[in-house]
């Protein structure tokens, strides 16, 4: 695009995220502030994920973004044009033929492999933020993995509902040093981060934190022996490509309670239903 | 309802951009907007802008306000946007507002005082009664002219400042912090927190600097001075390694004097709160520097006790670029997050199993979902 | 030395050199011990391997100084030329450039509240390989990889287990070697082979 630098953030900006992400990736799960810029899309939008696929794309690269698991929601496609505009990259759709992806609330389903980087959008990096919202506090919680209050709040769920309560963003302990959000996925994903081949790099704009995972580490959900961590999904069938494994969305069909379920991961529906046919 | 897997995210972007624009322009009937009108007759909705958006250019805040339809908040985003590409040639010095050609001063605590009070361009005697005659188009505005007065307008600090009656102004050569450039951490420096305010919310500081007013958080202002006008802007080129101007900037200035009692370390003494803005924005500038006296509590080792007292809380929540960006995030699709909390929920209520078979009698009875 | 300065260019590309060259280094650091080509400027100055010059390139300027040691010491214009980066005493640096593993209580290791804060080891190797075998372990590693670049020394896996238990705290190293670079996080576990 003309008059922007090659996907769109200035050299200097790239140094200093690029210097971050390496330090993040040498200290698994632990949140990096870095000088967020002002992006031309909106706080909460993606920035962090835009940001740090900035830094992280090049030339060769072929970028799949999704939101929601699908290519074709809005944010999406901005994001995808945003990054087509400004750096003239590939697109796709297909989860095997991209080498970088950006996410919002998903991970794929296709496994992803040592060739690819998956970039999660981050709207809150610390995980410890509803227990405590001071980021000076957090902070010193994290340096002393001082993780106590967030077992008392899984403990007091399962003394109130008889199990943990918590559906997305559930969180993780990587490398079993930190205490980490894994963004607003559902809790689903989870067990995909754990020893994922894929580099995880993910960026929260507003909030100015970029952390990371690198491949095949462990990145562990919260839980007792007594209750453990169980990744729910809706226990039915896609209802276009018949998977009974997939993360599922509940479209609502009409007014009298009609639903049908379909992959929240379009490129994986796509895919089976080619398959088929 | 046939259920296929939403296509058409690129062309429903298009048309929504190309219906915004259409409404953008309105009736067409109707002359265009100029931004040259905007910038010469909207001056403190562009000072908002400039403020709120960090950057001094009158004539790209007024493009900014056209193109967001007078949203003040969206053109301070844009103009945020635009900022942070700009390549960065140098630092000016400090501006000197002692020296400020000034349009406005007024002193709130002495009846006069060495260059006078100068009530200039405000609307606080105005009586507001609608003009129905700017309505018309008929507006004849000359101001009558005075010969300006050859007398220095000291700031009141270095008026009171003698006595040691109110604390000195802090001078520090150090190279100072950047909100721009580097993220905030806590406890933030005063001149980190005074870069947080200046480009804060107006509505947002207001309230808070309010609320300081209404008993969260002990204050007892006083106006010592308002002052607004043009400063010079310098640098210092090295390869000239002398100071030369580049041009001016309208600020509005406000030094806000507090009581202190004192404190084990301190005599009793007024302390001041700070207020910068660009342009003409004597409300802003008298909120921030209202808030920037709350948030030094903890320095001046007073209780903290209000929301306007704590930085991080003020900080982090003053932007309203990050605010409305986050607030509105909430439009964007959540429905895996809100599926996972439906699954949760059954469960919850027990009804998981139940509720599972009645939802997939409906979904056998849709001839959709075997396509 | 002006002359010097120019005879050695930075990258040709350097957009597009910086981004290989990163990705390269976030995969090294990304998988201990692997080694990844970086985007070489064409003719950089002796004693700089070429991969060396191009982490240079890539990740200093003037917001993260730079330490030079040995014979790297006489490269402070160029690497100012060509960077923007300043040179500042090793307790200070954000990269140490060495030919030789320095002392690391010499460099900062970060604190348990900013881990990062701490220095990048730069090391220039005769070789990533040939050299006595490691065993790594730890993030990034599927079970164990062995690695044996030539050059560290001999007490390497006693000093690196020291700066392991400073973990989060600690240093992190960049092999450099040829036009390939490894990486070693402060959070790999080295043993010698059993």
């Amino acid at each position: 695009m003309k008059g922007y630098n090659f996907a769109y953030l200035d050299e200097q900006t790239k140094r200093m995220l690029r210097r971050a992400l390496l330090k993040a990736v040498a200290i698994p799960g632990h949140q990096i502030p870095f000088g967020a810029r002002e992006m031309p899309l909106p706080y909460g939008w993606g920035t962090g994920g835009i940001q740090v696929t900035a830094c992280v794309i090049g030339r060769d690269d072929t970028l799949k973004v999704i939101d929601q698991g699908a290519d074709d929601t809005t944010n999406a496609v901005s994001i995808r044009r945003f990054f087509a505009k400004t750096a003239g990259v590939a697109t796709t759709t297909r989860t095997v033929d991209a080498t970088v992806i950006q996410t919002r609330h998903r991970i794929p389903e296709t496994p992803l492999t040592e060739a690819q980087i998956i970039v999660y959008q981050v709207p809150q990096p610390e995980p410890l933020y509803k227990l405590e919202p001071s980021r000076a506090e957090t902070r010193r919680m994290h340096a002393l993995a001082e993780y106590g209050a967030m077992h008392v709040k899984l403990y007091e769920q399962v003394a109130r509902y008889g199990q943990i309560a918590i559906s997305y963003d559930y969180p993780v302990m990587v490398n079993g040093r930190h205490l980490m959000a894994p963004s607003p996925i559902p809790a689903f994903d989870n067990p995909k981060m754990h020893r994922m081949k894929a580099l995880q790099l993910f960026g929260a704009g507003r909030e100015k934190r970029i952390y990371a995972v690198p491949p095949y580490t462990d990145v562990v959900s919260l839980d007792f022996e007594d209750y453990p961590f169980r990744a729910g999904r809706a226990p039915h069938a896609c209802a276009l490509c018949g998977d009974t494994a997939s993360y599922l969305d509940e479209v609502v069909t009409d007014d009298r309670g009609g639903r049908m379920f379909v992959c929240s991961d379009t490129d994986h529906c796509a895919t089976r239903r080619e398959r088929v046919a | 309802m046939a259920y296929v897997a939403v296509k058409g995210g690129e062309r429903a972007i298009d048309a929504a951009h190309a219906w915004l624009a259409a409404e953008r322009r309105g009736d067409t009937a109707v002359a265009e907007l100029e931004t040259a009108q905007i910038r010469e007759q909207l001056g403190r909705a562009v000072d908002r802008v400039m403020a709120e958006g960090s950057l001094y250019d009158p004539g790209l805040a007024a493009l900014a306000i056209k193109q967001a339809q007078g949203d003040l908040i969206e053109a301070g985003f844009l103009l945020r946007a635009s900022r942070t590409t700009l390549p960065r040639f140098g630092a000016s010095l400090p501006v000197e507002t002692a020296t400020m050609r000034l349009a406005r001063r007024i002193s709130a605590i002495f009846k006069d005082l060495p260059g006078g009070q100068v009530l200039g361009p405000t609307y606080d005697y105005t009586h507001r009664l609608l003009d129905f005659s700017l309505a018309a188009n008929a507006t004849q505005a000359t101001a009558p002219e005075a010969e300006a007065r050859d007398e220095a307008a000291p700031r009141v600090p270095d008026i009171l400042g003698d006595e040691g009656l109110l604390e000195a102004d802090g001078v520090s050569d150090a190279e100072p912090f950047d909100l721009t450039r580097a993220p905030l951490a806590y406890p933030a420096p005063r001149e980190a927190r005074l870069q947080g305010l200046a480009r804060g919310d107006e509505g947002f500081l207001l309230g808070l600097g309010y609320s300081t007013q209404r008993g969260y958080g002990n204050s007892h202002p006083f106006v010592g001075e308002l002052r607004v006008g043009e400063v010079d802007v310098e640098i210092v080129p090295p390869e000239l390694g002398f100071a030369v101007c580049i041009g001016t900037v309208a600020l509005t200035e406000c030094q806000m004097v507090n009581q202190f009692a004192g404190s084990k370390t301190q005599p009793a003494q007024f302390t001041r709160g700070y207020g910068l803005a660009f342009g003409h924005a004597e409300r802003r500038a008298m909120a921030m520097a209202l808030v920037d006296r709350a948030l030094r509590a903890q320095e001046l080792g007073e209780a903290r006790t209000a929301p306007a007292q704590d930085a991080e809380f003020v900080l982090s929540t003053c932007d309203n670029v990050e605010a409305t960006g986050f607030v509105e995030h909430l439009k964007l699709p959540h429905y895996v997050d809100f599926q996972s909390e439906l699954e949760t929920i059954r469960r919850l209520r027990g009804i998981a199993g139940k509720n599972a078979t009645s939802l997939s009698e409906a979904t056998a009875n849709l001839p959709e979902a075997a396509q | 030395m002006a002359a010097d300065i120019l005879a050695h260019p930075g990258f040709a590309d350097p957009v597009h050199d910086r981004q290989v060259s990163f990705r390269a280094l976030l995969q090294a650091l990304a998988r201990p011990g692997t080694f990844h080509p970086v985007a070489v400027p064409p003719d950089p100055p002796a004693p700089l391997a070429p991969a060396t010059a191009a982490v240079l390139l890539t990740l200093v300027d003037g917001e993260a100084p730079v330490h030079l040691t040995g014979p790297f010491a006489a490269l402070g214009a160029w690497v100012a030329f060509h960077t923007s980066g300043t040179e500042v005493a090793a307790g200070d640096a954000a990269f140490v450039l060495a030919d030789a593993l320095p002392d690391f209580a010499s460099l900062k290791a970060g604190t348990d509240e900013i881990p990062e804060s701490s220095t990048t080891v730069i090391l220039q190797m005769p070789a990533l390989e040939g050299g006595p075998p490691l065993t790594l372990r730890g993030p990034g590693i599927e079970t164990t990889r062995d690695f044996g670049p030539c050059g560290l020394p001999d007490d390497f896996v006693a000093r690196w287990a020291a700066n392991r238990r400073l973990y989060p705290r600690g240093i992190d190293l960049v092999l450099c070697a040829g036009s390939l670079v490894a990486g070693l996080p402060r959070s790999t576990t080295v043993t010698p082979p059993r």
